[in-house]
């Protein structure tokens, strides 16, 4: 069975090859940036290509449970690592936003005041530092129950990311809406359980 | 009625097409030793001293959701556009409403080069060195009447040629307007070329408005209709977003767009680590531009 043997392989693959294959987009772009591969101007195309991997990590982190339940691929060991890992591109895109594209901390502090689509982004960050600083076994076996609860926050963290990205876009944009359908969608699997557990 | 306006900026300040390729090369030395910031600044100095950019980053570097919303969208996919034969509808308030076909136009038109600073509402910003006629001429040739008060425009809708307007990202067809007197200023142009060669299709070919002082969603491309009316007409953005993009949309550094700030802008073609530069009144056009606008609250006709 194909689910048997995909399983089989992620238990052999170990974990920290994960970070490995999903910063290599990090010098990629950079020499893209540097080389005219992002366009005339690479500082937005930096800073939105950042985001965009980061939402994407996100949503793969979403899989990871329906994959289990609903097709029996069990990627959970790999879970964790995928979220701090968007973390990381998170502090990459707001790097790149503070540094090279504002380029002032005043700046940079009334915007995220002042524009509702930034301090929605940085509620988003904001809610991902408590759970990449608890992404490891100790943190897991310290909190128990806890942690699970904490690490629920994956989900507003989700949406707000995915609203950050159609409320800076101009116009009527497909792209951002199919970031928040999926995610919708990926959120709407996990009801039933929740509601059984809520009942019981 | 050409030259009416003198340029600040003179054919020595565009850089010729050989120069401007070994400038690139030059900037792409010095990017790969990190010294681009240096390059950067020295672009944003000083107002007289301005670089129109190059080619590719004018070329490159556009929106016009007609063709997708990304910045290369339109490099990619405005090939597919015909712009010959190319017909413009003048009609409303004028004495000789009616088709006119690009080449009557340009046979009757002035052709002179005007190098402009060009400020998008996204707050980045080029220098370009646009080729056309002023919008004056051309509405004076089809005569204005009298009681008219504003002009509206309207870009081509086709979707055959456009694979932007498949998904309604605005209300097609893209329309703008202007004032009449703002139409009938001196700066006012419609441009039809660049660094000399014919307008390329993601430029608005083969007929695009240039209204230097004005956030440039307001100079329209690729027109193929020309209104003369006595009310205020519609336009896209506004229409889209009006909390956001008014009618009249002058560069102005003390209005913020909602969403960001408008007090500085990024010069396309910097690199990734150029210096943000102060973005000016009017886009720098205040001495001939302000008095249009005297006695009106620009925070309230933003």
């Amino acid at each position: 069975m194909l689910v048997d043997r995909i399983n089989q392989a992620a238990r052999k693959v170990p974990t920290w090859t994960l970070y490995i294959v999903s910063m290599i987009p990090v010098p990629v772009l950079l020499y893209m940036a540097q080389t005219g591969g992002l366009g005339r101007e690479p500082v937005k195309a930096l800073e939105h290509e950042l985001g965009e991997i980061a939402l994407q990590l996100v949503i793969v982190g979403l899989c990871i449970s329906p994959l289990r339940k609903f097709a029996g691929v069990n990627l959970i060991k790999f879970r964790r690592a995928i979220g701090v890992v968007a973390f990381i591109y998170v502090v990459l895109h707001l790097l790149v936003w503070a540094v090279l594209d504002v380029q002032s901390l005043d700046r940079v502090v009334a915007d995220i005041i002042k524009r509702p689509y930034i301090t929605i982004g940085m509620a988003a960050f904001v809610l991902m530092i408590p759970l990449a600083f608890t992404s490891n076994n100790m943190s897991v076996r310290w909190l128990g129950p806890v942690w699970r609860k904490l690490h629920l926050l994956t989900y507003p963290i989700a949406i707000l990311s995915s609203v950050h990205f159609i409320w800076l876009s101009k116009g009527f944009q497909l792209e951002p809406l199919v970031y928040l359908t999926v995610i919708l969608g990926l959120l709407a699997l996990r009801v039933p359980a929740l509601v059984k557990k809520v009942a019981a | 009625m050409a030259h009416r306006w003198k340029n600040t900026l003179t054919r020595a300040d565009a850089t010729p097409m050989a120069a401007y390729m070994n400038r690139r090369q030059i900037m792409g030395g010095a990017l790969g030793l990190g010294l681009i910031g240096a390059a950067g600044m020295a672009r944003s100095q000083d107002a007289d001293a301005l670089v129109p950019n190059s080619w590719e980053d004018i070329t490159q570097y556009n929106n016009f959701y007609e063709f997708g919303t990304g910045k290369s969208d339109p490099a990619r996919n405005a090939h597919t556009l015909t712009t010959e034969p190319w017909t413009v509808v003048i009609d409303g308030m004028v004495d000789n409403p009616g088709d006119y076909s690009m080449a009557q136009i340009m046979d009757a038109m002035t052709i002179e080069e005007r190098i402009y600073r060009f400020r998008c509402v996204e707050a980045w910003s080029m220098v370009i060195p646009w080729n056309g006629f002023e919008l004056a001429d051309l509405l004076t040739m089809a005569g204005v009447q009298d009681g008219a008060k504003y002009v509206a425009f309207e870009t081509a809708l086709r979707p055959d040629e456009m694979p932007g307007v498949r998904f309604p990202v605005l209300d097609w067809p893209y329309v703008e307007g202007l004032r009449l007197d703002e139409a009938m200023h001196p700066l006012t142009m419609m441009a039809t070329g660049i660094y000399g060669k014919t307008i390329p299709n993601q430029n608005g070919a083969p007929m695009r408005l240039v209204v230097p002082w004005k956030y440039g969603f307001k100079s329209i491309k690729s027109i193929v209709r020309i209104t003369v009316t006595e009310d205020e007409p519609p336009t896209s953005w506004n229409k889209s977003n009006g909390r956001e993009y008014g009618f009249y949309s002058n560069v102005n550094p003390e209005v913020d767009h909602p969403r960001w700030s408008q007090a500085s802008e990024r010069v396309v073609g910097g690199g990734l680590f150029a210096k943000r530069q102060p973005t000016l009144m009017f886009n720098g056009y205040e001495d001939e531009v302000a008095s249009l606008y005297e006695g009106m609250d620009l925070r309230a006709n933003y």
